[in-house]
């Protein structure tokens, strides 16, 4: 096998983590036009919560994902009352404020219990092996779980009726309400999903690298290039972009040192917003 | 009464100043928080059981005086704008005597700005990087082996055992590991190395997949590098879990720690250059013996010391000596006795350069190679495989 094709594989395994996590985020600001800024700390929580419930049960890493999603939906509402409710409907601005404060208060809080050493979530699977490379069992269970989960987000929006009020809002949040939809329950649902998404994404993080409360930033940065390659509030469309970096990461770190990864994927979000301001997939499908 | 008071009160001052012993206080910060948390606080610990021992014994004495140990310390979050920070506040809210490094060259680096514009000493440990010794200071005096000479002994070794070996170097982009490969790249060529790949990464680097894929395309049959604990054993798990063939593994300043063994299988047949290792045996002219130490600090901390403890006990000693030497506190009169030391401890010979332009720096000190390998009874332990004459065990190559 050729180093270019294993690492573009390890590309598009570590893409998946990315597609899921930017999931969260672009439903949230899709749906409610809500950038959430509390996006990387929940990430972080997840890793967080994935540590705590291993070392409680130590039974597969991967089970306890839906553990994870229920305390993230829990999470989801919490923040939401706290900050965003009274946020909807005012400028972009204020609501950045406000979860840009929730951030740094979970932030600070982490930082007090855990500190900011690395932690590590000591669960290994077992991988295969082609010629000289090796790809981990954890990246590929990872990568399932995170394909696993959008697909079961894509069968909840389209195929049940929160999921379709969750679209009706997010197309024009007045006719919605006219049809008898409640705006603030579905609004306060599709954080919560978006905040359970994020922290399911650091719990599959977590299985694969060492992780400190900061962890959550990096993810966060990635997050916003997927959402913008994928166009708002399609999460089938924020895996595929998520993927598409993941094998962008792949296809050039074999010819360039990897420090300048970062260089070329914000040179391609700035490219992409400047030229398809609402999404590659968006623009194919108009 | 009235009248009385005041030659009491010099009278009491007297006797407090001459009975009693004088506190003299040093300052640092710790790592008790980020990626430099786990070798900082070794440091840290090598340092208190230096001052708990001093302070039991009595304190130092100098010029008919006893000086008691404080140490004022501060968690410097492994940031350099902390550093900045909270070695000016050491000095001049804190008003300490003398100063700790903190740990890691470019944490140093920015406190070595700070302390020799207040001109004051600090002994520098857990900073091994050399180009701040040229920069023309007076008071920074360095405990470890310098940089350059770090991955030489393992370019010597591998030479012995396979000098058709194809080296690949990954390291942390930070100034001490980037001063310890340059001087090493260019040595393993000047040996006829194949150097088949070099690259470096970002210090907070947590996937390396990228890199491991790397070193597998270029056929690199060893790998030198590495950092401090966070990447350094991020690195070899990933090396690990993805089965990268190589014959020898050495990486920087991680595998010392005793917490390296709880990588488990992961942990097996790396090599860290190391500044002390406990089967060193040095006849110490001054201190305990490497043997006391070690047993000390294990009874302290319910674990072996790491060559970071051993620098951390070790500045103190130094400092120790020169302040008897000096019989005095005063700053000039103990940057002279620095300058002056020439003393073998449990940690080593330690031996400062006096010339301008690389003033502190350490040219007494000589680094042994380590290795973790399993004992008879399967139980994961660092054995000494270099220089030859020092060795507790042979060299594993390969290690699969």
């Amino acid at each position: 096998m050729s180093g270019i094709l294993a690492s573009m594989i390890d590309g598009l395994l570590i893409g998946s983590v990315y597609g899921l996590a930017a999931m969260g985020l672009s439903l949230i600001w899709g749906v409610m036009d809500v950038i959430n800024l509390t996006h990387g700390s929940v990430i972080a929580l997840g890793m967080f919560g994935m540590y705590i419930l291993f070392a409680a049960f130590p039974v597969n890493a991967y089970f306890l994902l839906l553990p994870i999603l229920a305390a993230g939906l829990l999470l989801g509402l919490v923040i939401y009352w706290i900050s965003v409710h009274w946020v909807i409907g005012r400028s972009q601005l204020s609501s950045l404020l406000s979860t840009f404060a929730v951030n740094m208060m979970i932030i600070g809080i982490g930082t007090a219990i855990w500190s900011t050493s690395p932690y590590n979530v000591n669960f290994t699977l077992r991988g295969f092996t082609v010629g000289a490379y090796t790809f981990t069992g954890n990246h590929i269970a990872a990568a399932t779980a995170a394909v696993i989960i959008a697909l079961a987000l894509e069968l909840f929006l389209y195929r049940t009726r929160p999921g379709k009020a969750i679209r009706a809002v997010a197309d024009n949040r007045e006719a919605a309400e006219l049809m008898g939809i409640s705006s603030t329950m579905v609004l306060a649902l599709a954080f919560a999903i978006g905040i359970a998404l994020a922290a399911s994404s650091g719990a599959l993080v977590s299985t694969l690298f060492p992780f400190t409360i900061l962890s959550g930033a990096g993810y966060q940065m990635k997050s916003f290039v997927v959402t913008v390659l994928a166009g708002l509030g399609k999460p089938l469309g924020a895996l595929a972009a998520g993927v598409l970096l993941g094998l962008l990461e792949g296809a050039v770190t074999p010819f360039i040192a990897v420090s300048w990864i970062p260089l070329i994927e914000f040179g391609l979000f700035v490219v992409v917003l400047v030229a398809f301001p609402k999404g590659i997939f968006t623009r194919a499908t108009a | 009464m009235k009248r009385l008071a005041l030659p009491i009160f010099l009278v009491v001052a007297l006797f407090v100043t001459t009975g009693f012993a004088q506190n003299l206080t040093l300052g640092f910060t710790v790592s008790n928080t980020g990626a430099l948390n786990v070798d900082s606080v070794e440091q840290l610990h090598g340092f208190e059981l230096w001052r708990d021992q001093v302070n039991a014994a009595g304190g130092i004495k100098a010029g008919g005086k006893s000086y008691k140990i404080q140490f004022v310390s501060y968690d410097d979050e492994s940031n350099t704008k902390r550093v900045q920070q909270l070695y000016s506040r050491l000095i001049l809210q804190d008003k300490a005597d003398f100063l700790f490094s903190p740990y890691s060259s470019s944490l140093t680096a920015t406190a070595a700005i700070v302390t020799e514009q207040y001109e004051k000493i600090m002994l520098t440990t857990g900073a091994a990087e050399g180009k701040t010794y040229t920069l023309g200071n007076h008071y920074l005096f360095q405990m470890f082996t310098p940089g350059a000479e770090y991955l030489k002994g393992v370019l010597d070794m591998l030479k012995t055992k396979d000098p058709k070996a194809a080296v690949a170097f990954v390291y942390e982009d930070a100034s001490f590991s980037v001063a310890v490969v340059n001087p090493a790249k260019e040595y393993a060529q000047k040996l006829g190395f194949n150097v088949a790949f070099s690259e470096a990464y970002a210090p907070n680097t947590t996937d390396f997949s990228a890199i491991i894929d790397k070193v597998i395309a270029s056929k690199s049959t060893v790998l030198l590098g590495g950092g401090h604990y966070a990447d350094g054993s991020t690195l070899a798990r990933q090396v690990y879990s993805h089965k990268v063939p190589l014959k020898m593994i050495t990486l920087l300043v991680a595998p010392d720690s005793p917490q390296w063994g709880e990588l488990g299988d992961a942990a097996v047949g790396v090599i860290v250059p190391s500044q002390w290792e406990p089967q060193t045996a040095f006849k110490a002219q001054y201190g305990p013996s490497g043997a006391e130490f070690a047993k000390a600090y294990t009874a302290k901390y319910n674990t072996p010391p790491s060559y970071e403890s051993a620098g951390g006990y070790a500045s103190g000693l130094v400092l120790q000596h020169a302040i008897e030497q000096a019989g005095s506190t005063d700053t000039a009169k103990v940057a002279a006795a620095l300058n002056a030391t020439d003393i073998t401890t449990f940690y080593g010979r330690s031996k400062f350069a006096t010339e301008a332009n690389q003033h502190g720096l350490q040219v007494g000190h000589a680094m042994v190679l380590a290795q973790w390998q399993k004992d008879k009874s399967g139980k994961l332990v660092k054995q000494v495989v270099w220089p030859l004459a020092a060795k507790s065990a042979n060299l594993v190559y390969p290690i699969h």
